[in-house]
């Protein structure tokens, strides 16, 4: 019994950040470019937080705000490739994560920021759900768990239930339709990147500053990848990723529990699971789903307006 | 009498990659009339309505509006100007609903709500089509629309957005002769009894005839006259887009028919809703036998059979002494001599990424011709695609290295009509040859149609053109909800087939 109520408790910290990054990356795609980069952003995010944690000595709320500046930052670099000299997404994108990865485990070394512990975030009870028998862990987290679906909440209305999320679709959807309504196709999509990232960013915060509490070289550990993924499983649907980062979250959190209980099985097989699970549910939706009618017409696509066929 | 003017553009001049689309083009629209701009194919009509939309910078000359000199930086510039326009390929975001993808096009938005926004512009479509005079759900999917509903979409979209100057590229291209009517008669009434300007992108001469005020005629990138369209013929207009005045069409001369080439049996699709019910026809060598029928009664779907597309069938297709057509390979289609030019030129006949010597070498490539699989002849290709060209009056050829893509319509049809009569065709199977093409080409692949039947051939006509149809075939089968309903010989009544396409249910 103790055993599935410290599970539990322990799904949320698993599932913040594939559900931050996937939002993101939701945010971006839904604009109609083709986000591979989440691993290198959430590490530029993560790197960043731990930094600003170290140097503020302890700001740990404006820790977090910088780190979603520094990934947005960086996310220029990749908005100046796909949107201004249009260079292929998927390569792009490949590219963002590689140099992210070497930079920020330069910069870590550089700067002496690895392996130190930061102070984070108290955790703090919602009370009277954190009273309930077995789930009750699930209500004493640090802030940003409850934060989370505020700003699932935040996003949806904005992207289905404004004006600016209406033009944001358009774009992804048909740049050129768009653009005859007088919409800066580019200027949206340099917005989303930006936006979206600033979310890659603090799920890459999350991980370093309020989970593990400190920097280790490419710690994101393919979470990223994962959540490029899971945006394609949940059908570019911010609550369906939301879902899909709970339902990734139970497993990852089932590994130290499998560990703690003493059930002996291969370290690597324990490692691998998740990705088998992402290879599983990408498996399926293929099957299942074989209409793409969710995808982001435009997906991928570069926007040139002067083109002669 | 005559209004002020409301769009004036002054000498234009416009050119991609080199090549010069218009040059010292002038047009003036006035207010309250219907303004045809006519011209064939690749004349610079969507160019310079493209220039007067702010979607294209012109390299030379101004644009006036109300005889105020305006610049236009893109097209929102032009819609602050009042100006809007409906494109040939819709610009409708296709998952969004009609009353999202008008609001999408708004300026000034309303005060309130998302949803409240929503609900008022669904009021102003309703109220704007009614008093067009038709009506329109503004909740539908576009995607879920008819393809004349989808352009009284773009129209109440560019009105909604405050256009007065209305410009229409092409708008009857795409609709049957009932739907352009309704169109052309609401956009008149738009603009006599509202006093905007319309302009009319158009190259039917009975468009501009019925429906215009005045007329601007463009050839070759160069506005060469402008005129009112009751002063003039027909013939004269004609004379006047196409330089010279070509042949009329002729009823094609009667010759015996050979033996049954090909002999389609009970032709079905599949499906709750199947497109084929049942087609039977005989394809005799040396005739053209002419498919006529309103669009989307089964046309499509039986020239993707005939040609060998996965369409899901029944019945059968016979190739007499081959046995069915299904089960021949596509590289034994090409031994038998069977022929196909397919309706979309770019997607299905061509790979216009290629070059023009590829294209043409392909269909050739497998026989080994051009040499066995390790080494490719391309002298060889390159003297072959060379006398075709010549052959086939393939323009606009600068390099035979130049990709496919930058030919223009006609000649591209052209390069791929040259392909599939490289060798003498014995069974040729058409659809929709001269859609979007100018008079001139449209002659040309008639004129190649014809030599190939008195070659012999047995050619199957399937087009919703129905003058096209008259021009060409010997025999003629009507085509409506997916069975030929009805077989006329030449001479044929036109009237009779008409009626034979519309009042069959």
């Amino acid at each position: 019994m103790d055993m599935i109520a410290s599970w539990i408790g322990n799904i949320p910290d698993f599932a913040v950040p594939f559900a931050l990054a996937a939002l993101g990356l939701i945010v971006i795609e839904r604009s109609g470019v083709l986000a591979l980069g989440a691993e290198g952003l959430m590490l530029v995010g993560a790197l960043a937080g731990i930094g600003a944690s170290l140097m503020t000595g302890g700001a740990t709320v404006w820790a977090l705000i910088l780190a979603m500046c520094a990934a947005g930052v960086v996310s220029l670099l990749f908005a100046l490739m796909v949107l201004v000299m249009r260079i292929n997404q998927v390569i792009a994108g490949l590219a963002l994560v590689f140099f992210c990865q070497g930079l920020t485990g330069l910069l870590g070394t550089l700067l002496d920021w690895t392996n130190k512990p930061v102070a984070g975030l108290h955790a703090v009870s919602l009370w009277p759900f954190s009273e309930l028998p077995v789930v009750g862990k699930l209500f004493v987290q640090n802030p940003l768990v409850f934060v989370t679906p505020l700003i699932f909440v935040v996003v949806v209305l904005v992207l289905n239930r404004s004006v600016l999320g209406l033009r944001l679709r358009a774009v992804g959807e048909n740049p050129q339709a768009a653009d005859a309504a007088g919409i800066p196709v580019l200027g949206y999509r340099c917005a989303a990147i930006v936006a979206g990232s600033m979310l890659i960013g603090l799920a890459g915060a999350y991980i370093s500053v309020l989970s593990t509490k400190m920097w280790i070289a490419d710690m994101v550990g393919g979470r990223g990848w994962i959540a490029v993924a899971l945006v394609i499983f949940a059908r570019w649907s911010p609550w369906k990723a939301l879902a899909g980062a709970v339902l990734f979250g139970c497993i990852e959190a089932l590994i130290p529990q499998m560990a703690a209980s003493g059930i002996r099985l291969p370290q690597y097989f324990v490692f691998m699971t998740p990705y088998a699970v992402t290879l599983g549910v990408m498996i399926w939706v293929a099957l299942a789903s074989r209409d793409s009618s969710s995808q982001p017409g435009a997906l991928g696509e570069p926007f040139i307006r002067e083109e002669r066929r | 009498m005559s209004n002020p003017n409301a769009i004036r553009l002054d000498s234009v001049s416009k050119s991609f990659d080199g090549f010069k689309a218009l040059s010292e083009a002038s047009f003036t629209a006035r207010w309250g009339e219907v303004h045809a701009l006519l011209g064939e194919n690749g004349a610079g009509k969507s160019s310079l309505m493209n220039i007067a939309a702010g979607l294209y910078a012109p390299e030379t000359g101004s644009l006036f509006i109300d005889d105020n000199p305006v610049h236009l930086k893109g097209p929102l510039d032009a819609a602050a100007q009042g100006i809007g326009m409906v494109h040939q390929h819709f610009k409708l975001v296709k998952p969004f609903t009609v009353a999202e993808n008008i609001l999408l096009g708004l300026r000034h938005l309303q005060a309130g709500t998302y949803r409240q926004r929503l609900a008022q512009t669904a009021e102003q479509i309703t109220a704007m089509a009614a008093s067009l005079g038709f009506s329109i759900e503004p909740h539908a999917r576009v995607d879920q629309l008819s393809v004349a509903e989808q352009q009284r979409v773009e129209i109440l979209k560019v009105l909604l957005a405050g256009a007065r100057i209305l410009i229409l590229d092409e708008p009857t291209a795409v609709l049957t002769d009932a739907e352009a009517e309704n169109l052309l008669t609401t956009v008149q009434n738009f603009a006599h009894q509202e006093g905007a300007a319309v302009i009319l992108v158009t190259h039917k001469m009975n468009d501009v005839m019925r429906y215009a005020d005045q007329v601007t005629v463009m050839r070759t990138g160069s506005t060469v006259a402008s005129l009112k369209p009751q002063t003039v013929s027909v013939g004269e207009l004609v004379k006047l887009t196409v330089g010279d005045a070509p042949t009329p069409p002729q009823i094609p001369s009667s010759r015996d028919a050979g033996e049954v080439r090909l002999a389609v049996r009970d032709l079905s699709s599949s499906g709750a809703a199947p497109a084929l019910r049942g087609v039977n026809l005989e394809l005799r060598a040396g005739e053209i036998y002419g498919i006529a029928g309103v669009g989307g009664n089964g046309q499509s779907e039986l020239a993707g059979a005939l040609m060998g597309l996965p369409e899901p069938v029944s019945g059968e297709m016979e190739l007499v002494g081959e046995g069915d057509l299904n089960s021949l390979s596509a590289a034994r289609r090409r031994e038998l001599g069977i022929a196909c030019i397919p309706a979309d030129r770019y997607s299905s006949a061509l790979a216009a990424p290629l070059s023009i010597s590829d294209n043409f070498a392909m269909g050739d490539v497998h026989s080994g011709r051009y040499g066995p699989f390790w080494f490719l002849r391309r002298k060889r290709i390159e003297a072959d695609t060379a006398a075709a060209v010549a052959e086939f009056d393939v323009q606009g050829v600068r390099s035979l290295q130049q990709k496919a893509a930058l030919l223009s319509g006609g000649n591209a049809q052209k390069l791929v009509i040259a392909r599939e009569f490289a060798r003498t065709p014995q069974l040729v199977i058409v659809h929709s040859p001269s859609r979007g093409l100018d008079v001139r080409a449209t002659l040309a692949v008639h004129e190649r149609l014809r030599s190939a039947r008195d070659a012999g051939s047995a050619v199957l006509l399937i087009s919703e053109d129905l003058d096209e149809v008259m021009a060409l075939a010997d025999r003629i089968g009507v085509m409506s909800a997916g069975r030929i309903i009805g077989e006329f010989a030449q001479p044929a009544d036109r009237q009779a087939i008409g009626q034979a396409m519309v009042n069959h249910v």
